[in-house]
């Protein structure tokens, strides 16, 4: 799957219809004071996000903290309203869905956590927590105990470990008890809020490589969401990277790490350490001055602007827009993304 | 052991115990290691390693009870750390021995300001110093570290400062009585990438400014590459590989090491699949008997050695040792990886 063509979406899976689209999505969270309690503003926490995801095919979500992938992944399985822009599901718009109209669309989507520990309840047994989607959706009595062990073994797991409770595990066994748990209703769209970050690096692997296989197996669209780089990379097809609420590059991950052309994807790919000590010093980091600005008053323009090195006076007030550029067919919202096309990491030389 | 002549720090035969409600948790077992004048150390290893509850007892970090250090010598200038007196240990501790810990929000203290935290440091240790004069370098301290407006971010509280910045007040903090030995355990854990690249270049420098040795504990082989000139790896509460950080990254001796380094998602290529070590980590309470890694050690082969002797740090080439009994099948192993995978690992051995 290295190497593929520029532009291709593809994976060496089948990549089939679209499945999940979202169109201008904002999710604001209001800010209240005073007596009583009015609206002096509001957390921009997405502000504008577009993407589309077919089945069968891994969308990596990439971004530091309070750039608001998290907020995408919570908007999208409808567990915060959007403020405006829709979601649109196997064809349907789900956007201002209620909860009982959500119910048996949540079946086809499925959600797994970071935090393998706080997402178990410790007072069930491991069979319970696995078999309880199929209880609240009315499938029990289709063969209940037969399809736990199924998804047991599925991920690894015996069926001895499913009369165990979650604190007898350690955190990768937990995060595959959870992988189970989502997998329970066949859904067709998995979304991953940072799957692997709690655990440690020999375990993650194991792990990626599980979600890997059963995306192949059961043709599952997954949204992987994560803050490092090198997971997103392995995982998925496509890679969006966000800063602040707005995706500001996106393409095949071989486009967006060999020929990143936002400033912002350029930074934050040479920030990451290289676990080879003949790398060190090797090539030029692009240190970042400063702290990401508040989501709740974004500087004009780019919001990248206050941080980048190549800002000019246009960048203050033209918001650039996510777009293809002719020496780059992947979108890139930065007004220079044309200009220096030589710009690629010397990573991929050492 | 022979002894280094440059060794700043001797630590020998450490052992470490906790009491559990699940029986008694060793946590570090015969761990011994040198640090030399003006080096960085990296210890790396998984949570339970023990990397950092190895640094923590020598300067009696650790909680007592549950805690206990069982046996062991950390001699520092003629002295055994192991075996001061509280009183001794506090002169010791922020003046020749200083520390910075991952979180750094509950390192400082909320109600004073950053400033009076950097200024009391020094006070603290020099009876002579004059507020006056204490004040003046700690703002010269802020700037060092890249704290902007130093003068006006003196005045400020823990809870104005963000996350990085919070980190570089700790390194200044940390530098002001110009330590000998620097300890850093998972200093930039809890920051986004572009923020952790700031914070170490700024750990770099204070590093050098102060002229001290550093000991950097991290489960991060990025960061061990990019900083330590010597690593140890630890696993269920050994050292399983010390050496020099090239030698160990590009010929490791150790099986468990290796399997790190293989099962990390590269920033730079992309792989089917991710060599993984399979199984969990070791129990404390009850480890495995003979070698803690024989269990998930691929190079074990169904030999009984692994299982009945606990395996010496040996030498492999000068001063790069590992604790395996079949070390010199390393390379067997690196080959028969690189195979499966599809990526060569044997970059460096020549």
């Amino acid at each position: 799957m290295s190497g593929l063509a520029t532009n291709s979406v593809g994976s060496s899976s089948a990549v089939g219809d679209e499945i999940l689209r979202v169109e201008d999505l904002k999710t604001h969270y209001p800010i209240r004071s005073g007596l009583l309690k009015r609206q002096i503003g509001s957390v921009k926490a997405v502000d504008g996000v577009s993407f589309s995801l077919r089945h069968g095919e891994t969308l990596g979500l990439v971004g530091e903290s309070g750039c608001g992938k998290s907020t995408i992944a919570r908007t999208v399985m409808k567990l915060t309203e959007p403020t405006s822009g829709h979601i649109v599901f196997r064809g349907e718009d789900i956007t201002h869905l209620s909860r009982s109209e959500m119910r048996p669309i949540r079946q086809q989507m499925q959600i797994i956590f970071q935090d393998p520990y706080s997402a178990l309840n410790p007072r069930m047994r491991v069979d319970e927590i696995v078999g309880e989607p199929l209880r609240v959706h009315g499938r029990w009595k289709d063969g209940g105990p037969a399809r736990v062990a199924e998804l047991l073994d599925l991920v690894g797991l015996s069926t001895e470990h499913g009369r165990r409770y979650p604190h007898e595990f350690s955190g990768g066994q937990r995060q595959r008890i959870g992988v189970a748990r989502a997998l329970a209703l066949n859904p067709q769209l998995v979304i991953l809020d940072e799957p692997v970050s709690a655990l440690d690096v020999s375990i993650q692997a194991q792990i990626v490589n599980l979600l890997k296989d059963l995306q192949q197996e059961f043709g599952l669209a997954y949204l992987f969401i994560a803050h490092d780089l090198s997971v997103v990379r392995h995982i998925s097809d496509r890679v969006a990277v966000m800063y602040l609420g707005r995706i500001v590059e996106t393409g095949s991950h071989h486009d967006t790490y060999e020929h990143a052309t936002h400033p912002y994807t350029q930074a934050l790919l040479s920030a990451v350490p290289h676990p080879d000590p003949d790398h060190r010093g090797g090539r030029d980091r692009i240190v970042l001055t400063g702290d990401v600005p508040s989501p709740s008053n974004p500087p004009s323009g780019c919001r990248f602007r206050p941080r980048c090195w190549k800002a000019e006076g246009r960048c203050e007030t033209e918001v650039p827009d996510l777009v293809e550029r002719p020496s780059h067919p992947h979108p890139s919202a930065c007004h220079f993304a044309d200009e220096d096309p030589s710009v690629t990491m010397d990573r991929s030389s050492g | 052991m022979t002894s280094d002549p440059d060794a700043l720090l001797q630590v020998r035969d450490l052992a470490v115990e906790f009491d559990t409600p699940e029986g008694v948790v060793k946590a570090v077992t015969e761990v011994s290691w040198d640090l030399r004048r003006g080096e960085t150390l990296g210890i790396v290893g998984e949570s339970g390693s023990g990397k950092s509850v190895s640094v923590m007892s020598l300067m009696r970090l650790i909680p007592t009870p549950p805690g206990r250090i069982v046996s062991g010598e950390a001699r520092f200038e003629d002295r055994d750390l192991l075996t001061l007196t509280r009183r001794q240990l506090r002169r010791l501790r922020g003046r020749d021995i200083a520390m910075v810990f991952q979180d750094p929000m509950s390192s400082l203290n909320p109600v004073q300001t950053v400033g009076h935290q950097i200024a009391e440091a020094m006070l603290v240790h020099d009876s002579q110093l004059r507020d006056r004069e204490a004040k003046r370098r700690s703002i010269e301290l802020l700037e060092l570290v890249g704290v902007p407006q130093p003068a006006e971010r003196f005045r400020q509280y823990p809870h104005q400062y963000s996350g990085g910045m919070r980190q570089r007040a700790m390194i200044a903090m940390a530098i002001a009585n110009r330590p000998k030995i620097l300890i850093a355990d998972e200093p930039t854990t809890a920051l986004d990438v572009t923020i952790q690249a700031q914070v170490m270049e700024v750990l770099k420098s204070a590093q050098q400014e102060a002229g001290a040795a550093m000991i950097l504990i991290t489960h991060d082989l990025g960061l061990i590459a990019e900083m330590a000139d010597r690593v140890i790896v630890m696993y269920g509460g050994r050292v399983v590989e010390i050496g020099e950080v090239h030698e160990v990254f590009h010929r490791p001796r150790h099986p468990y090491t290796f399997g790190l380094m293989a099962s990390l998602p590269r920033l730079d290529t992309q792989t089917e699949t991710l060599a993984t070590i399979p199984g969990q980590p070791p129990s404390l309470v009850t480890p495995p008997p003979g070698c803690a890694f024989h269990p998930r050690c691929r190079l074990q082969r169904e030999r009984s050695l692994c299982a009945e002797a606990v395996p010496e740090l040996m030498d492999g080439t000068t001063g790069h040792r590992s604790a395996c009994h079949y070390a010199e099948e390393m390379q067997d192993l690196v080959a028969e990886v690189s195979a499966e995978v599809g990526v060569d690992f044997s970059g460096g051995a020549e």
